[in-house]
């Protein structure tokens, strides 16, 4: 602690030339900071499908591939399997590609049977959905969004399903219900939902009838999810249709990385602003070194030993990279309700920006350690031949 | 005669300059009693500066032996040499070598981050060596808001506070006006008659080295001759 005025005034010695070095960690620990939280978001995901109890049955190759509605029944005898229900991918927009719509094409029954727990629908808004075929349930929040009430017809774009009747991509739906979850946790995940009849979908597209994108299923014994998915999958082992089931977190995750491996594309991109950043800082930290070679040496003149110098120089390494990535981090954490903004269905965590720690002292120590070295190295008397 | 502070014996010391080997010092033998005021004087190139630097534990002989303070230097590793400096010797410099962004204050505790003294006491011990070379009032003050006298007596102040047993300076009035130069002079006269610091000064200035007890004179590497002053 003795040091640390000696240390804090020699990072100040170019007050402009700190803080544009400062200014720059910051930024990209700003950046590190938001890009860990949404790969960290990605990697714990806690939308979608939810529960111990429940598990999703793919087509083995590809969650893009259909299964026969058929396998509902056989799944449905497999001993063990409280319920099981059929959804397919709508990927839908409402007016233009921003604006994602969460639409699920849904069996009325088993889905709320297999559901429960999670939504809350008001018996009206239920009954009124059960009495119309083009009804739709959206969550509140979705409505609020875009300014959707109970009554209002609405049109949503497929990038997928072509109808049947004009082989149009929009279909138009009418709001009967709002649906809220009963879980705030999940409130963000299932926030853009839009749930629509599946006898409606499955009439109305103009190919791929009779066939569903996965099927849920709900396990009386959770402690069983793993002999049942077996069962369930040894049932269509060597069909034209093999299937993989899987714990719903799982299944969650899969369909995620469908977009890419966001870790590798996050982590890239720091790896490309780290590595400019070594550059950067480095190169200041040298210049910054080899200005003061004078006075270094009048720290060993006066009994300064080697290793202290050695840590003088990568205590101010340490204060300026650990200084800028707690600013950096404070500001992504300051910032987490804006990416949520533009990321619905993840949870955002604080515990990602965790790790920005460890990084800025590695990144001081990587930096540092040269110039330190060098002043380490120092020759006083060589040092001092031109500055007496 | 008093014991001697410092003793050198048969010291010699080259450097490579690329390929060539350059002889500094040769065959040097010097006694310097423990509470003299010693000038060292000689032309640029006599090798005053680098007999200051054996004799300041920042430099080792090539040969010979060296010893200061009752420690034999030639025989000291860098570490070792290191924590010599920072209890028996203090340095003053032409160009005062005060740290740039730190106050006189933290300037002359320096030396005194070494020990293992609290804070109270280092503030204590840093105000008492700044109020004994009169300076006391610009503890606050930066180098750069000193003249170049005050900022050589902070350097004094900063040579002095961990107590050493011995000053060496390196032509400590040559950036400095005459008054102020005189002024040090003084100082460091009074450094040793009043508290019996030994002082070595390296000096071009003839009137600098009259404040001297004795005066050395150095050419090409060797000591011409020893006098005695009043």
């Amino acid at each position: 602690m003795k040091y640390f005025p000696l240390i804090w005034a020699t990072l100040w010695r170019k007050k402009t030339r700190t803080i544009f070095t400062l200014l720059s960690i910051i930024v990209a620990f700003l950046l590190f900071g938001m890009l860990e939280t949404v790969d960290y978001a990605f990697a714990h995901p806690s939308g979608g499908i939810t529960g111990a109890d429940k598990l999703v049955t793919t087509n083995k190759y590809s969650i893009t591939l259909s299964l026969p509605f058929s396998d509902a029944q056989q799944i449905r005898s497999v001993p063990g399997v409280a319920e099981v229900t059929w959804i397919s991918w709508f990927g839908a927009y409402y007016q233009e590609s921003k604006n994602f719509v969460f639409a699920l094409p849904v069996d009325t029954d088993s889905y709320f049977n297999l559901h429960k727990d999670e939504f809350i629908v008001s018996d009206q808004h239920m009954q009124a959905y059960r009495n119309t075929r083009t009804g739709a349930l959206v969550n509140a929040a979705l409505m609020k969004k875009f300014g959707w009430k109970v009554g209002d017809k609405v049109p949503l774009h497929s990038t997928i399903w072509t109808q049947k009747k004009d082989g149009s991509l929009d279909w138009t739906f009418d709001i009967v219900g709002s649906i809220t979850v009963k879980d705030p946790t999940q409130a963000s995940a299932q926030a853009s939902t839009l749930l629509f009849h599946y006898e409606l979908f499955d009439e109305g597209r103009s190919f791929g009838k009779g066939d569903v994108g996965w099927f849920e299923e709900r396990v009386d014994d959770p402690a069983k999810s793993s002999a049942i998915s077996n069962r369930i999958d040894a049932l269509f082992a060597n069909s034209p249709n093999e299937t993989k089931t899987q714990p719903a977190n799982d299944f969650t995750m899969a369909f995620i990385k469908q977009f890419g491996d966001i870790g590798f594309i996050l982590r890239a991109i720091l790896g490309a602003v780290f590595f400019t950043l070594l550059f950067l800082t480095g190169n200041t930290m040298m210049q910054s070194v080899r200005e003061r070679i004078p006075e270094l040496a009048v720290l060993k003149t006066l009994g300064f030993g080697d290793g202290k110098v050695l840590g003088l120089v990568l205590a101010e390494s340490l204060l300026l990279c650990v200084i800028a990535a707690i600013i950096g981090l404070a500001l992504s954490y300051a910032a987490l309700p804006i990416i949520k903004l533009g990321l619905q269905g993840v949870e955002l965590s604080p515990k990602a920006l965790i790790p920005g720690l460890g990084a800025a002292v590695l990144l001081a120590l990587i930096v540092g350690l040269p110039p330190a070295l060098r002043a380490m190295r120092l020759n006083i008397v060589d040092a001092l031949a031109d500055k007496r | 005669m008093s014991e001697a502070i410092v003793s050198l014996r048969n010291v010699d010391k080259r450097y490579i300059r690329g390929k060539q080997s350059v002889e500094v010092l040769q065959g040097l033998t010097l006694d310097i009693p423990k509470g003299e005021f010693v000038a060292l004087m000689g032309p640029s190139g006599s090798g005053k500066t680098t007999l200051l630097n054996l004799i300041g534990g920042l430099d080792t002989p090539s040969s010979g032996e060296i010893t200061v303070a009752g420690q034999r230097l030639d025989q000291l590793g860098s570490g070792a040499l290191a924590r010599w400096r920072a209890t028996h010797v203090g340095f003053v410099f032409q160009f005062y070598n005060l740290m740039p962004m730190l106050t006189a204050q933290r300037n002359v505790e320096l030396p005194l981050l070494l020990t293992n003294l609290s804070a109270a006491k280092r503030k204590a011990n840093v105000l008492a060596a700044l109020t004994l070379v009169g300076i006391a009032d610009r503890a606050k003050h930066k180098p750069n808001e000193l003249s170049g006298g005050q900022a050589q007596r902070v350097a004094i102040a900063r040579a002095l506070v961990a107590d050493p047993t011995l000053l060496v300076c390196d032509e400590p009035t040559g950036d400095l006006d005459r008054k102020s130069a005189d002024e040090v002079l003084h100082l460091l006269q009074i450094l040793n008659r009043e508290h019996g610091k030994s002082i070595i000064v390296v000096t071009h200035d003839p009137k600098a080295a009259e404040f001297a007890s004795r005066q050395l004179h150095m050419d090409k590497g060797a000591l011409l001759e020893a006098g005695t002053l009043a």
